[in-house]
């Protein structure tokens, strides 16, 4: 394996030479970041090269306004939140799912389809599955749809999140961040999706975007590839996922998802509003559809005071550069999203970041 | 017998009158029967064979009570017998509390006794004093045990962080993370929780071998909570010193790796109920690790890492298997309640 890292260090080297320049590459999938700091990686890269963490952590960017609906909700005596673990202690309106936790009726499932049966087994409750993730979990929201429709589940309703890699891509590039000079794909999301899914940011921006899973091994190959690609000036969409990624992708699970839900603009934090970028539930599922059951309408909401995710999840500064991380913002006490989940930058910086008080921070 | 009317605990079990009396004869003493616990003093008198000794306790709380690999039982006895060990010590002899919740089967008081009799054979001590409390339903959940142990200190030993030298070499008796994670994995109904197995066990005998044999151990912990992450990041802090360790050298059992992995937590941080982590000389780690290897409870032991001069601030360093290196930090500990 060394071997291949070294070969792979050469060609990032000669990248970085030949252009003369900082690279920066962004990793638009959370669990990218992860396995990019548990690795060590960025202590194998060339100095010149630098990695920004992208908008592809699901609970990181979802808007503040779902977070205050999810609230919201809980606070009825008629409903019961099903919603995935980090979720819970995203910050909003009034406190958390998690301090609410006591009050309200709020359960932690690890799938839509435990979601589904908490409302079979609750049919005096109507059960909100709190729906966020990108196209890798949509699929499994939609066959839960279908699923209660065949079984007259009425009281399974689906507050949606979903939301779509690429048109945030092209947001980011459009309008947040024009430094950055390529992307790292997620594999599972291309699994489902497709690498032709990424045709559009080559064609459109000319940046090239590379798929690769989340090995060490992978991920330093799949950056090689982009630097080869930009010291040639070239731009292509390449997946050296293996076979499992094809060009496009797993059909029946698109099918499934296009079945039940359709692009709609939607609010991403720190993004803003972005065309056709969520998914919500077609017309005739409406019935399932949280917002219209019960009549609320999602405003978006503000970050935290003094809270810089937004910032964060455009690649435009570390976390460190934010003054509340590691201060007032810890995963103990989260100020904002990208502190909260696992999979989010600031908190990725703050489990396995650069050298600091190492063996001097308060252990539970 | 009394008690034979109820199956389940009832406060009055715990009001010190006759069902008090009837619950410690006829349930807890004939588990645990010793001639020091038979006497049911006020105190225990021991008779050890040393003035130096070391003095230790612990509170247990885990959830589920049952795991797989163990028990709140064992791993009171386990838990408390490795605290004895890895200070250098030949543990001797534990009190026991139990606090009880009202409700509590019967039966399951027994298993529970039962475990922890046959942990405390198998470890060489005696449970030789202890206590018994009941409180209402809801005050606590189902039992939560104390113990405390009693250990003779092993002539000639001296261990301490301030004894620990750059060269010095990490030993760990075998992998990690397998107690965390399969308890959370039992928490949370992953399917290959089956596959997952505590390593819950009495390090005593393994540690009492180690230090008779080998002058060059400078210092020893169990890595519990916050797991090997927490421990080295404590003894980096407490000598000064920073550490390197391979992460290709840790061994870890794969599918422990594989549901960490799915959760999303790291397996340095996970919790580990027999094993211990060893600051050895230099010139000591060859003896040590085999001296592990040929005990059941070190066969996968391995140097893990090294001791080094500090640049900055103490560091723990994990040098990656792809050559790269990052922090391990001081895990910040809301990730695992309850896990002993
Ligand atoms: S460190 Fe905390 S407050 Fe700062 S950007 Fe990250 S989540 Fe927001």
């Amino acid at each position: 394996m060394l071997d291949r890292i070294h070969k792979a260090q050469r060609v990032m080297e000669a990248a970085c030479e030949s252009l003369g320049r900082q690279i920066n590459i962004m990793e638009v999938c959370g669990t990218h970041t992860v396995a990019i700091f548990r690795n060590g990686i960025k202590s194998v890269l060339p100095e010149r090269l630098k990695l920004l963490s992208g908008p592809g952590c699901p609970v990181c960017v979802t808007d503040q306004g779902y977070i205050d609906v999810v609230l919201q909700l809980a606070e009825r005596d008629d409903c019961l939140i099903a919603t995935y673990g980090d979720m819970i202690r995203v910050p909003g309106k009034g406190g958390s799912l998690e301090t609410k936790q006591s009050r309200a009726d709020v359960k932690v499932v690890l799938s839509s389809e435990d979601a589904l049966q908490l409302a079979k087994d609750n049919p005096e409750k109507k059960v909100v599955f709190v729906a966020v993730g990108f196209e890798t979990t949509t699929p499994a929201t939609a066959v839960a749809v279908t699923e209660a429709v065949e079984q007259g589940v009425d009281n399974f309703l689906v507050l949606t999140a979903h939301k779509l890699v690429v048109p945030a891509m092209r947001a980011l590039l459009s309008a947040k961040n024009d430094n950055i000079d390529a992307f790292l794909c997620p594999g599972h999301v291309s699994v489902i999706t497709g690498y032709g899914a990424f045709a559009e940011i080559v064609d459109d921006f000319g940046r090239p975007c590379v798929v690769a899973g989340f090995e060490a091994l992978q991920i330093i190959e799949g950056l090689a590839e982009i630097c080869r690609q930009l010291s040639e000036g070239k731009a292509e969409v390449t997946s050296i996922y293996g076979a499992v990624v094809t060009e496009k992708g797993n059909v029946a699970a698109q099918e499934i998802t296009a079945e039940c839900f359709e692009p709609a603009d939607g609010y991403w934090r720190g993004l803003g509003k972005i065309e056709k970028s969520t998914l919500r539930l077609k017309d005739k599922y409406s019935r399932f559809d949280a917002l219209k059951r019960f009549n609320i309408t999602e405003t978006p909401g503000e970050e935290a005071k003094g809270c810089r995710c937004g910032e964060v999840l455009c690649g435009l500064i570390d976390p460190p550069q934010c003054s509340l991380f590691e201060k007032s913002c810890t995963p103990e006490q989260p100020v904002g999203a990208c502190m909260v989940s696992s999979e989010g930058a600031c908190a990725a910086w703050f489990k396995y970041g650069g050298i600091r008080k190492s063996g001097h921070r308060v252990s539970g | 017998m009394e008690t034979n009317r109820h199956d389940r605990i009832l406060l009055a079990h715990g009001g010190g009158g006759k069902l008090t009396d009837d619950l410690i004869r006829h349930h807890i003493l004939p588990k645990l029967k010793n001639d020091t616990l038979a006497e049911l003093g006020d105190s225990a008198k021991l008779n050890l064979t040393s003035e130096k000794i070391c003095f230790t306790t612990d509170s247990y709380v885990v959830k589920p009570l049952f795991f797989n690999g163990g028990d709140i039982g064992k791993l009171a006895v386990c838990g408390t017998i490795n605290d004895l060990a890895v200070a250098g010590s030949r543990p001797v002899a534990l009190a026991l509390s139990l606090i009880i919740e009202e409700g509590l089967e019967f039966e399951l008081l027994e298993k529970i006794l039962t475990s922890i009799s046959r942990a405390a054979a198998k470890n060489n001590v005696n449970i030789v004093t202890g206590d018994t409390k009941t409180v209402e339903a809801g005050a606590a959940e189902k039992i939560f045990i104390n113990t405390a142990g009693v250990g003779v200190r092993l002539p000639g030993v001296d261990l301490g962080c301030e004894r620990i030298a750059p060269g010095d070499k990490i030993i760990i008796n075998g992998t990690i993370g397998d107690h965390g994670m399969a308890i959370i994995s039992q928490r949370e109904g992953i399917k290959f929780e089956s596959q997952l197995q505590s390593d819950c066990a009495g390090i005593g005998e393994l540690t009492c071998k180690l230090l008779e044999c080998s002058r060059g151990i400078r210092f020893m912990r169990d890595p519990t909570r916050g797991g090997l992450a927490a421990t080295l990041n404590e003894i980096s802090r407490d000598s000064g010193l920073s550490i390197e360790i391979c992460e290709g050298e840790i061994p870890i059992n794969p599918t422990v790796q594989t549901a960490a992995d799915m959760l999303g937590f790291d397996v340095l941080a996970i919790a580990n109920e027999g094993k211990f982590v060893a600051i050895v000389s230099p010139e000591s780690a060859d003896d040590c690790l085999e001296i592990c290897r040929n005990h059941p409870l070190g066969a996968d032991a391995g140097v893990i890492g090294q001791v080094v001069e500090t640049r900055d601030v103490p560091t723990v360093e994990l040098m990656t298997r792809i050559g790269g290196r990052r922090i391990v930090q001081m895990p910040y500990g809301r990730e695992l309640p309850r896990i002993c």
